[in-house]
């Protein structure tokens, strides 16, 4: 299958890379990047564990094409961790909040939390469900994500 | 709110860890997109696999053709289930193959394996194998196969698996045919699944110079893993490494390995290059392990005040095409929390065309489910409010040990208190006036009520998790055990309860979970088990190198190890803080045959193993559910959600809370949204998360918990394992709460999921045209 090349900033960094074109973006993530924060748990882009921000906008990389990606920024979960081992605010309030289980989902909640925060900062308990009802998680019932939310927007 | 009675944790100098919201440590890494699940494990020459799958339900195999995706682009091989199947062992289930060589059972059974340079060569190459079949007749609805219609398996005279009656059985009729009052129903458990967010996943790697087979894979137990490949590959135990890195969920579907995964081990000593494969959600949800397909019948018989005289249930579940068979401890929990003189049972297992059983959280969720619906519907007969039958018939705390029916004895539950504390954190009278004042305003609010107990532990009589300790040489602590995590938390749990008895800081404690070649021996995380398990022998093990380490100090200082205390790794004489000696030095004097007091053996090292006869621990808890039906759309919410629970002593409140909250929503999505359906061809219909729909946070309640804590007489912890309870509990909770909401209708009873919209406008319809 015919190559074509893509140039990608990733987490801030250039990466060059001759890919299929049916490579989608979370694919090119993990396994040509080697960035496996990015999960995929349904690949058909209802699920939302494979969410990274596409030039600041929350998507699923399930659903783009490497191809798609040429020339724009986007951030994976590693490009939101503090380089020093420390946590970022929100993943700190997931942490306190005992917003995770398995784990499996959170890189995907992660992303789209800062998302959400960063377009609406104070949002209320219903526009927090809404804005995470997006991504699915099977273990915590979602009780200590929404907490984590909450404290992680200061309410 | 959390009570705690007084239990002895006289060998702790201060209880730091145990009982307190200690973060996770496992949270820092898998937050940061750090962690290490088997998608993420590449190794050199690693081939990737796609499967051929059976677009049929039943159909003979009358030729395969693999030559066209041989020569395909990136294909390092192609396999058959003959060729899986020769040179191994194959487990008796799996009916003479690997992948099936004649006939197709089911549709998503896989059939071919194709291993290329990349998933996507290898998806491509499987479009190009070419199969055969001859289409036969399936049975797909359990009915059907109950009355034997058709052979899920050709080579079968009968689908029935298993029927197993207790003594009660075949004398709970007459208990019956003499009571005053007889409620008897035929309850219908749809079918839904396990669907964890990671799928199932393997990698497989042979060393042919060494004859090592070292396999990574999703898994609930890796020691059993670990033999489980050995068998089949006919293979010494200790020739096989599984390493089981995070788990991305499980819920039970990642308890057994399954064909898929076993083949992805032999394929690597076939081809001579290791093998990966990651199921996809569309194998998970049509391939995967089911769950839940049952239908009972029940009777309840009561006298004029509603106490309970017999139970008599006749339950049978479909196992699909290769399940195992076991409600688990279904029969053995029928009465529950209450007084029932007999209980007669039979449980029954069969085939069908669909994709195998597999336990899923509370196997046996439908014990409380059809005790609970029909504690309501009793109720309703007899004209007592759900609260009040309850009432008449829960065993007390006085009334223990109390032996029931089915053979359990509970020694300690507290059934009865927590249903007072939910009824009171509800406000139960508060609620009814308030539901009537709702009503007036054409708003249909319903009370569920669902009370469990929940038998823990039950595998830990054969073999407990094992857990061993070393102190290094800085001081710091190595903790290591043969149970896996899926999310349940047990990194942290364990080290909290080590960090307690050593008296040191948890975050010097480091863990290694899951690799077969460096963790002792231990079982499958399944059935509640690891805190009684895994947990006791982490205390144990903590206790037994705290007296080593004592006894080294009191050497070392010249003091006696009854006045010496250890506080954050630092060993003390009491009253006098400046003699001290920290783990370091511990570690330096024990390091040496030289140094060590005389007759020990040098080194700081434990192995705990709790050991037991009991064969369950008994939590329980009442979850009250408050509903509300908008009548005009069919559409339930679920307004509040209240579980008041009895865990035994509480390791970390936030677990328990997780544990009970991710069953509770597991439950409540069967009911309301969650139903996996096969056409009357036997096609899967709900093959992606599009059908399938699993609870997203807009339609979770905001779960709230009280605890009550006594110390279980089982074990040295005083744990009582709770992992399954929200997912048993909860089904019934929600039923009963429609129910009661519908009660203006002439609902009288729900006996038949999910309660999609379109199910509840079906409900009133009916109830008003019998009207």
């Amino acid at each position: 299958m015919d190559e074509i090349a893509v140039a990608i900033e990733v987490n801030g960094s250039s990466r060059r890379a001759h890919v299929e074109s049916r490579l989608t973006l979370a694919d090119f993530l993990r396994e040509e990047c080697g960035l496996t924060g990015t999960h995929l748990a349904c690949e058909h882009g209802v699920c939302g564990a494979c969410t990274v921000l596409l030039d600041g906008q929350a998507v699923r990389s399930c659903l783009i094409f490497a191809v798609q990606a040429d020339g724009r920024q986007v951030t994976s979960v590693e490009g939101l961790t503090p380089e020093d081992g420390s946590l970022s605010p929100i993943q700190q309030a997931f942490w306190n909040n005992h917003g995770l289980q398995c784990g499996f989902c959170t890189p995907g909640f992660i992303v789209s939390v800062e998302a959400l925060l960063r377009d609406n900062p104070n949002p209320t308990d219903d526009e927090i469900r809404e804005g995470l009802s997006g991504n699915l998680c099977r273990c915590t019932g979602y009780q200590g994500i929404i907490k984590a939310v909450r404290e992680a927007a200061g309410n | 709110m959390t009570t705690v009675e007084t239990h002895d944790d006289s060998r702790l100098d201060a209880a730091r860890y145990v009982g307190a919201r200690t973060r996770r440590k496992e949270d820092p890494r898998l937050l940061s997109g750090q962690g290490n699940y088997v998608g993420d494990v590449v190794l050199p020459q690693m081939g990737h696999v796609a499967f051929v799958r059976s677009p049929y339900p039943k159909a003979n195999i009358k030729g395969i053709d693999t030559a066209a995706a041989k020569l395909a682009q990136g294909v390092i091989g192609v396999l058959t289930g003959a060729e899986l199947s020769a040179e191994v062992d194959v487990p008796k289930p799996w009916r003479g193959a690997i992948l099936p060589v004649s006939q197709v059972s089911y549709v998503g059974e896989p059939v071919v394996m194709v291993v290329a340079e990349s998933r996507a060569e290898a998806e491509d190459a499987a479009e190009l194998v070419d199969i055969a079949y001859e289409i036969l007749t399936p049975v797909i609805e359990l009915e059907d196969s109950i009355a034997d219609l058709q052979m899920a398996h050709d080579a079968d005279s009968t689908n029935l698996v298993e029927s197993v009656a207790n003594a009660s059985f075949s004398v709970v009729d007459e208990v019956l045919a003499a009571a005053p009052h007889v409620f008897s129903e035929t309850l219908q458990q749809h079918r839904y699944v396990h669907s964890p967010m990671e799928t199932r996943g393997v990698v497989a790697r042979w060393q042919s110079s060494s004859q090592q087979m070292t396999v990574w894979i999703s898994t609930q137990g890796p020691h059993p893993a670990a033999a489980h490949f050995a068998k089949i590959l006919r293979l010494p135990q200790n020739r096989v490494r599984v390493m089981v890195g995070d788990v991305g969920g499980a819920f039970g579907q990642k308890i057994a390995v399954t064909r898929e995964e076993t083949s992805i081990a032999i394929a690597a000593k076939l081809l001579r290059r290791p093998v990966k494969w990651i199921e996809d959600r569309y194998e998970n949800l049509a391939a995967g392990p089911h769950a839940r397909r049952e239908l009972v019948h029940v009777s309840v018989a009561t006298d004029d005040e509603g106490k309970l005289l017999a139970m008599k249930v006749d339950h049978v579940q479909d196992v699909g095409a290769f399940g195992g068979v076991g409600g688990g401890n279904f029969d053995k929990m029928i009465p529950g929390p209450y007084r029932v003189p007999v209980v007669g049972t039979r449980t029954a297992a069969v085939r069908t065309n669909t994709s195998s059983r597999a336990a899923y959280r509370g196997p046996w969720m439908m014990e409380t489910l059809l005790r609970e619906t029909m504690m309501d519907v009793a109720a309703k007969g007899l004209g007592l409010d759900p609260l009040e039958i309850r009432r008449r018939n829960i065993l007390h705390r006085e009334e223990l040990p109390h032996k029931t029916d089915c053979g359990q004895t509970y020694d300690l539950i507290t059934a009865q208190e927590t249903l007072e504390r939910a009824i009171a954190i509800l406000g139960y009278e508060d609620f009814r006036k308030e539901q009537e004042r709702r009503r007036a305003e054409g708003r249909y609010l319903g009370v569920g009520i669902s009370v469990v107990v929940e038998p823990s532990g039950m595998s830990v009589r054969r073999l407990s998790d094992g857990v061993s300790i070393r102190i290094d040489d800085s001081g710091k602590v190595q903790v290591a055990t043969g149970s896996g995590s899926q999310g349940h938390s047990v990194e942290t749990t364990i080290c909290q309860i080590v960090a307690d008895r050593l008296g040191v800081d948890i975050g010097d404690i480091q863990i290694v979970l899951g690799d077969t070649g460096a963790t002792p021996s231990g079982g499958t995380t399944g059935g509640s088990r690891n805190a009684i398990g895994g947990g006791n022998s982490a205390m144990k093990a903590a206790i037994q190198l705290r007296e080593k380490v004592l006894e080294i100090a009191s050497h070392a200082l010249e003091a006696s190890p009854a006045d010496l205390e250890i506080e954050k790794g630092v060993i003390s004489v009491k009253g006098v803080p400046t003699m001290t000696k920290t783990f370091a030095e511990i570690a330096a004097i024990a390091a040496r045959q030289q140094t060590v007091p005389e007759g020990m053996e040098p080194g700081l090292e434990a192995l705990g193993r709790f050991t037991t006869d009991v064969s369950s621990t008994f939590s329980n808890a009442t979850h009250i559910a408050i509903c509300e039906v908008e009548v005009a759309t069919g559409r339930t919410r679920v307004e509040r959600y209240i579980v008041s629970e009895d865990c035994g002593v509480i390791i970390n409140p936030n677990v328990v809370e997780g544990q009970i909250a991710g069953g509770v929503i597991q439950g409540i999505g069967g009911v309301l949204y969650e139903d996996f359906i096969y056409d009357s061809d036997g096609n899967p219909l709900t093959t992606t998360y599009l059908d399938y729909l699993i609870p997203t946070a807009t339609e979770v309640p905001e779960i709230e918990y009280d605890h009550l804590e006594t110390h279980a007489p089982t074990n040295p912890g005083g744990f009582k394992g709770m992992g399954e309870g929200g997912a048993i509990a909860a089904p019934a909770a929600i039923i009963n709460a429609v129910a009661d909401a519908l009660t203006p209708f002439g609902v009288t009873k729900i006996i038949r999921q999910p309660l999609t919209p379109p199910a509840v406008l079906a409900l009133i319809e009916a109830a008003q045209s019998r009207a």
